[in-house]
């Protein structure tokens, strides 16, 4: 077999998780207006404030235009042909514990391979596992409320916790920030919310699963977590999807606030249905994601392992306000097929003697697009600021392609930024060097890239670079043969 | 151990071997020289598996299997080894890391267990004192950044560690300076034993002063044209490649 075959049959890899299951939904018809909002508002039995929140960001967002800077390619998007609540049925009386949970939806995760009960016993991970729109299964939230940490149902932190949500939502990620957060702010279904109490470590990893399951549905989560002065929490975020036909807008908004010496790490495996060998069904995948280091010496760390989504458009960020407070950004993103992908960063150096890491490791195989799109901004009273930026692209085979393109804005003279950037191949040389010492095709590549990658793996928890590592060899078979 | 009869190959439309034969048995060094475009490295490398030839005649037995039938991978599970003319480089692929799947997966195809860490780590030492290296090697990524004596010395290497039945060494001398060129065939006939056999590919007889050939052989447009004992290399050196040729041409 030669490389070049052995490339297009890893490309060709069929979606794994591609399957859908049948459960009744509570679908609202297509189509975006007031009422829409009003509706979304009511079955969730919202109280009027963020009914009002919800309104202002759907006037706002009548008025925005739809970006287009981004290197990605897709026809216009009809947001009126997109449902935008659904939710499993018989949300009044959802399950209070997994015996009460859907047996198809069980099977849903077993095939998937993150059997919940196995979770909470091998990792000792709470899993709040989001289905569609509404949460259905949240477990360890005892032992989190002994630790006063809390991690619910953004939905039910609106009843339960309406002050935090007053002071907290949007005030990182606002209605006029960008089209999809305005979007995302009028229609937003579901998602996760976790607060830290100061001087708490949360005792656990916390962990959501998200799975876009209900045809034609946008899927607009929203995840608000806060760390109190001098607390820790370390979040991690997996997605899968099954296969489908239409395209499927997915536009997320994350929104994290660190205080005073407090930290937040947040990790994402990201792999949803990339579309058919032409491209066509895959998710869009356009997301907001920014964390405000708020308090002096807070800390918040990005990493993220993107596999999957048809397109990506997505700058996880930090906004470093407090003084000495550290940003941190690792990404590994893979495009094959005819993926395309736009990602990267944006790091606001406000305080003074702010630092900011980013490691960004591209994988184009196939057809696919990639760009890193990152910004350091270093402002006028940044004083002492620094930025270490590595970029490196890997390409497979000769039809795909990488583009880097960072923005450096300095308005402090004392501002230190590095900026590392290469772009290599895998090579059929590299490949025959491997079978010629007894490794097959596959397990080459995924030495080659796995070792390209190991930067961004080692900030990963342990069991989810496992996780990360699996994902990339499925995601890269047959890609290099 | 290893017979070539009558092989051709070609590259794209170009012929490049026309009908060559070679018989190595067990434990001997079988040098192969010839001027250049001869065809010395599409030999080295049709042995090996490499993409880009296309064999349009003759057989290739290695050990009575059909050496030409295989995978690369599968001729390395064999027991064949190519030390290459130019090392590949693997940014970030662990050198260790890299050798442990690579000796476990040749283990895994013989039905051998796979080594673990220990054992493995024990017997890496063992082989880095034989051919005088570092320990530091061992943390670097393949090739990546070494100079080209450390290149060649690392394919020396791996073959000490995946121990062939039939070691390849193609122009192993070339961008070498003497005292690297000294160690690496040190590193060499420490390896020679009697179930082990080895062509040596080279342009220059200065390899074989240090490596010591039983047979030599004198490719020239895709075929060989002479065979002799090791006196045959030196009686090349003085007269060139030239001499050979006009012979062949004579006769």
């Amino acid at each position: 077999m030669t490389s070049t075959q052995a490339v297009d049959e890893i490309v060709r890899s069929e979606y794994e998780h591609g399957f859908v299951t049948e459960i009744e939904s509570d679908t609202l018809p297509p189509g975006l207006d007031e009422g829409v909002v009003r509706a979304i508002s009511a079955r969730k039995g919202e109280p009027e404030f963020m009914t009002e929140w919800r309104l202002k960001a759907y006037r706002h967002w009548l008025t925005m235009p739809t970006p287009h800077w981004a290197a990605v390619h897709y026809p216009p998007i009809d947001y009126q042909a997109i449902s935008y609540f659904s939710a499993p049925k018989r949300p009044e009386d959802a399950p209070k514990s997994l015996d009460e949970i859907d047996p198809a939806l069980l099977e849903t995760y077993e095939k998937l391979g993150i059997p919940i009960e196995e979770q909470k016993a091998l990792a000792g991970i709470a899993v709040d596992a989001v289905f569609d729109s509404v949460s259905v299964a949240t477990t360890f939230r005892e032992s989190l409320a002994e630790a006063g940490v809390i991690f619910c149902a953004i939905s039910e932190a609106v009843h339960d916790h309406p002050e935090l949500i007053q002071k907290y939502l949007g005030s990182v990620v606002p209605h006029t920030d960008n089209y999809y957060a305005g979007l995302n702010a009028a229609v937003f279904s579901d998602g996760t919310f976790v607060y830290v109490p100061e001087g708490v470590r949360c005792p656990m990893e916390l962990s959501t699963y998200f799975r876009i399951n209900a045809r034609n549905t946008g899927q607009f989560e929203r995840t608000l977590i806060i760390a109190e002065r001098g607390s820790y929490v370390s979040y991690l975020e997996g997605c899968t999807a099954p296969q489908r036909d239409e395209n499927q807008l997915h536009a997320a908004v994350v929104e994290l606030i660190a205080m005073d010496d407090a930290e937040i790490k947040y990790s994402t495996v990201q792999n949803w249905y990339p579309g058919d060998e032409r491209g066509r069904g895959g998710i869009y995948n356009f997301v907001t994601k920014r964390g405000d280091c708020r308090g002096a010496r807070s800390k918040i760390s990005w990493t993220q392992v993107e596999t999957g989504s048809a397109i990506t458009w997505k700058y996880p960020s930090c906004i470093l306000r407090g003084d000495d407070s550290v940003g941190e950004f690792y990404s590994v993103a893979v495009t094959k097929g005819r993926q395309q992908a736009d990602t990267g960063t944006k790091m606001i150096h406000l305080g003074r003697n702010t630092r900011s890491t980013i490691v960004s490791k591209g994988i184009s195989a196939g057809e696919g697009q990639q760009t890193y799109r990152g910004l350091v901004r270093i402002s006028q009273r940044a004083a002492g600021a620094r930025n270490h930026t590595q970029c490196d692209s890997l390409l497979i085979g000769d039809r795909c392609s990488a583009n880097t393109i960072p923005y450096i804005e300095v308005k402090h003279p004392s501002a230190n930024l590095e900026h590392e950037a290469t772009t290599s191949k895998i090579s059929e040389d590299q490949l025959f060097y491997c079978r010629s010492r007894g490794l097959t095709a596959e397990d080459a590549v995924s030495m080659i890239v796995n070792g390209f990658c190991k930067e961004v793996f080692n900030e990963l928890p342990m069991e989810f670079a496992v996780e990360a590592q699996k994902l990339l060899s499925i995601s890269l078979e047959g890609a290099v043969g | 151990m290893l017979s070539v009869n009558g092989l051709k190959a070609k590259v794209g439309e170009t012929e490049i071997l026309k009908g060559l034969d070679l018989e190595v048995k067990p434990g001997e060094i079988h040098a192969i020289m010839g001027p250049n475009g001869s065809g010395k490295s599409t030999f080295s490398h049709v042995l090996s598996g490499r993409d880009g030839y296309e064999v349009t005649g003759g057989s290739v037995l290695f050990e009575g299997q059909d050496l030409l039938d295989m995978e690369p991978e599968e001729r390395a599970q064999a027991g064949v080894f190519l030390a290459f003319q130019y090392p590949v480089e693997l940014p970030g692929v662990n050198n260790t890391y890299f050798l442990k799947a690579a000796l476990n997966s040749i283990r895994k195809a013989r039905g051998e267990s796979e080594l673990d860490a220990v054992t493995f780590m024990r017997l890496i030492k063992e082989k880095l004192k034989i051919l005088h290296l570092d320990d530091s090697l061992l943390k670097r990524a393949v090739n990546s950044g070494f100079s080209g004596g450390e290149k060649k010395r690392n394919e020396i290497f791996q073959m000490a560690l995946l121990e062939p039945k039939l070691a390849i060494l193609d122009e192993t001398d070339s961008g070498l300076d003497i005292d690297a060129l000294r160690v690496v065939a040190d590193g060499v006939n420490a390896l020679r034993s009697p179930e082990r056999s080895m062509i040596v590919v080279t342009h220059y007889q200065r390899l074989l002063d240090y490596i010591e050939p039983d047979h030599v052989h004198v490719l020239a447009k895709g075929r060989i044209i002479r065979s002799g004992g090791k006196e045959l290399a030196l009686e090349l050196e003085e007269k060139g490649y030239g001499w050979v040729l006009e012979q062949e041409q004579a006769a």
